[in-house]
């Protein structure tokens, strides 16, 4: 391997002629970026050859496309709670960041992509790798710019952290033109951003909301919470439990929020949503009081809208105010940053225990338990399900796992089912729905949190839209376990076609490769069963294995995910069948 | 909050105070064009305060969609505020001109007597044609469209609308300190596009 000569890595104490691509290395230091992930190409070869000087303090992991490189950048904010950073070229490496950008975008992933762009005098010349990928990318980013002088870096740079990681999080993107970076100029310091005079990150508290919303709490007789990914966005998990406990009122999650308070805390009573747990959606139809925190009221939560929680009057916390109100009329806003807000609220709230309103949650379970997760969890059919697949993996992680699904079928099961003991540990493309993110993004969960056990619960269809990154496994070492369940379907599309298409399976009977075998060509060991008697050991082997390592379960084919909320119908009207 | 009540469609006029800055024009388009709400009018020019922009955006939609969208445009970076108001909240106008052959004007004392009654006045007289302006409301300038119609209108164009907000103190005071306590950064545009020839390409 070429090697080059490490020269100092203080950074400069006064003004120093310096390039742009080596500006941009330094901001990543500043701003204490320990891993960066992306690909070289033409247009930011400046910035990798400053890199080189800097990888004692930079650990730069090689994907196989950019679209691998900014979902691994996602994994490792949504494990690390820090902001990913993803390096891509010009062109085709830039527009092949988009749907990450989506993807981070709607579920606010706090993440500063650094793309490199043709030489400023080429811009708009259709050159060689050209692409406009700021207007591309405007509506997918929260800010973007392009820098074409090398002097503009630093602040830049600094900006977009600042935007990226406060107030409601989310993708920046930072187009660097190769002038730029190949530019010297007068460096003087980097001065990380704390301001910026047109963004109001989050809004001001106001305490006659929090009056308002503690006197409905308190004179509610049947109050519910509904909490999302706001609660772990503010860093408010402690400050969420302490409000939970003290109100004694039951809480549901988005599949954004799983996490944030225990599976097994006593008043967590479960999933919401098109998929989420018969209990928490039928009753969102009887309580009197719903409190939203930190959750915008998909469409996926909420079914109908005309016949969502219409008896109820809703408080709703979120930082970012044009959600409140957007979906859902609300009865009281309350504007600002929940690790603010609750705290305020905890203390106005009566300490209560809605022992009877629970009860009504537990009898629901109950239903749930016997007509739909008894038989998914512990099947007595010949064939093994997705829920015991996920039920086994909890008893053997202990519920410590980052668990990260990708989307489909076994992404609803791994959410429902999964055992999560500690915060950050429910990693999924949520808003967007991506197929093929769990395999990168477990790479970068691997970073963002490296003491934790990572385990990718992939779907077959999904695990072939970036299998390429197993290439990034074996060249960087990441242990991450990746759980292939196959059904030998696109599954969650053969599950609409058979209840809404008169089951007319059209094209979702997917052939997959050994997907041993081509683990086994990234060096990675792996193993397939099939058979019940099989699977406990197989577990216990991939956990215990050192290093990453594949094990792909064979499931039913023709498996439902149950309970559901039909499209078009109120979450009340959820089926077990 | 519940939006029974303004499902009634009506003309609204949005202010938006910005930083003048690349690529915010698009941020804010975008705002309508994935919505499919269609804009109906749009004028951005400097403030009169440097650095700051004022767009007037009109619209027709419900009180409801209005509220949503000016909030989605505030929580732009970049953006500093957004006003949005119906037309009886607003004082609004509309520039219009008007390109006609000058001999009808000059031998047509009619004509010379509508162009009086519908307040407008020459910017340009030359041998061929001669350019009239007026300003107010839609249906002003197009009477006046009406009116000119027959005596050969050769070329028309009608400005977007600019409004001022009837009942408030206006943003000027709040932009003048605001701009004090926190000077905008100049914007720096692409210096090199015009240096092709001498600039080195790898």
């Amino acid at each position: 391997m070429l090697t080059k000569e490490k020269q100092a890595t203080a950074l400069p104490k006064q003004a120093t002629s310096i390039s742009g691509a080596e500006a941009v290395i330094l901001a990543l230091l500043e701003e204490k970026v320990d891993t960066v992930f992306g690909y070289p190409g033409g247009a930011i070869m400046p910035v990798y050859d400053a890199l080189f000087d800097y990888t004692d303090r930079l650990n730069h992991v090689l994907v196989r496309h950019e679209q691998g490189g900014i979902h691994a950048g996602q994994g490792y904010a949504r494990a690390s709670g820090k902001v990913g950073v993803v390096f891509a070229t010009s062109g085709p490496g830039a527009t092949n960041l988009v749907t990450g950008l989506a993807d981070a975008q709607i579920d606010s992933t706090p993440l500063v992509c650094i793309s490199g762009q043709v030489y400023a005098h080429l811009l708009g010349t259709d050159a060689f790798q050209e692409i406009d990928i700021l207007n591309i990318t405007t509506p997918v980013t929260k800010w973007n710019y392009q820098v074409a002088n090398a002097e503009e870096i630093p602040d830049v740079l600094a900006k977009a952290f600042y935007i990226a990681k406060s107030g409601r999080p989310g993708p920046v993107l930072i187009d660097i033109t190769k002038n730029a970076q190949l530019q010297q100029f007068e460096f003087s310091g980097y001065q990380p951003c704390q301001h910026i005079r047109s963004y109001r990150p989050k809004p001001v508290v106001r305490q006659e909301y929090i009056l308002q919303a503690a006197e409905l709490i308190n004179q509610a007789q049947k109050p519910f919470i509904l909490w999302g990914q706001g609660v772990m966005l503010g860093a408010a998990e402690k400050e969420f439990r302490a409000f939970v406990e003290k109100s004694g009122i039951p809480a549901a999650w988005t599949i954004m929020g799983a996490g944030a308070l225990p599976s097994r805390h006593p008043q967590n009573v479960g999933m919401l949503g098109m998929h989420g747990n018969y209990g928490p959606n039928v009753l969102t139809n009887e309580c009197d009081v719903l409190i939203a925190i930190g959750m915008r009221f998909d469409d996926r939560v909420t079914g109908r809208l005309d016949k969502y929680a219409r008896q109820a009057r809703i408080i709703h916390l979120d930082i970012d105010p044009t959600e409140i109100g957007k979906n859902v009329p609300v009865t009281v806003p309350v504007w600002g940053d929940c690790k603010e807000t609750l705290p305020l609220l905890t203390e106005l709230v009566e300490p209560r225990q809605h022992t009877a309103w629970l009860q009504q949650f537990r009898r629901y379970n109950e239903q749930e338990i016997e007509a739909v997760i008894q038989e998914e969890l512990f099947p007595t059919s010949e064939e093994m399900t997705m829920g015991e697949v996920v039920q086994q993996l909890n008893e053997l992680t202990g519920g410590d796992a980052i668990v990260v699904s990708d989307v489909g079928q076994h992404q609803m099961v791994a959410c429902r089912y999964a055992s999560l003991n500690h915060t950050r540990s429910n990693i999924t493309s949520g808003g967007l729905g991506t197929m093929g993110f769990a395999l990168p993004a477990a790479i970068g969960a691997k970073y963002g949190a490296p003491e934790r056990t990572v385990v990718a619960v992939i779907g077959d269809g999904g695990f072939q839209m970036t299998l390429q990154e197993l290439g990034t496994i074996m060249q960087s070492g990441a242990d991450v376990k990746l759980l292939i369940l196959n059904n030998r379907f696109l599954g969650m599309v053969r599950q609409w076609q058979e209840l809404f298409h008169e089951r007319r399976y059209s094209f979702v009977d997917i052939a997959s490769p050994d997907f041993v075998k081509v683990a086994d060509g990234y060096g990675i060991s792996g193993k397939s069963v099939s058979k019940r008697e099989e699977l406990r050991g197989a577990l216990q082997q991939m956990l215990s294995h050192q290093g990453s390592y594949l094990l792909e379960v064979m499931v039913t084919k023709e498996n439902n995910v149950f309970p559901m909320v039909p499209q078009g119908c109120s979450v009340s009207e959820i089926r077990l069948s | 909050m519940r939006n029974e009540n303004h499902t009634q469609k009506e003309e609204f006029n949005i202010t938006v105070y910005t930083e003048n800055h690349i690529g915010l024009l698009t941020r804010i388009a975008i705002i309508f064009s994935r919505r499919k709400i269609n804009v109906e009018s749009l004028n951005t020019s400097p403030s009169e305060v440097e650095g700051i922009h004022r767009f007037s955006i009109v619209m027709t939609e419900t009180a409801e969609t209005v509220r949503k969208i000016a909030g989605q445009i505030e929580k732009q970076v970049g953006v500093l505020k957004v006003y949005f108001n119906t037309n009886q909240d607003v004082v609004w106008q509309e520039m219009a001109l008007y390109k006609v052959p000058t001999d009808v004007i000059a031998e047509r004392a009619v004509v010379e007597r509508l162009l009086r009654e519908n307040g407008a006045r020459a910017v340009v007289i030359r041998k061929d044609y001669t350019v009239f302006e007026t300003t107010g409301h839609r249906e002003e300038t197009d009477n006046l469209l009406r009116v000119l119609e027959p005596y050969g209108l050769i070329e028309f164009v009608r400005s977007a609308r600019i409004a001022i907000i009837k009942d408030s103190e206006g943003f000027h005071r709040k932009l003048q300190e605001f701009e004090q306590s926190e000077p905008h950064d100049e914007v720096v545009e692409n210096e090199y596009l015009s240096s092709r020839e001498k600039v080195f390409t790898m």
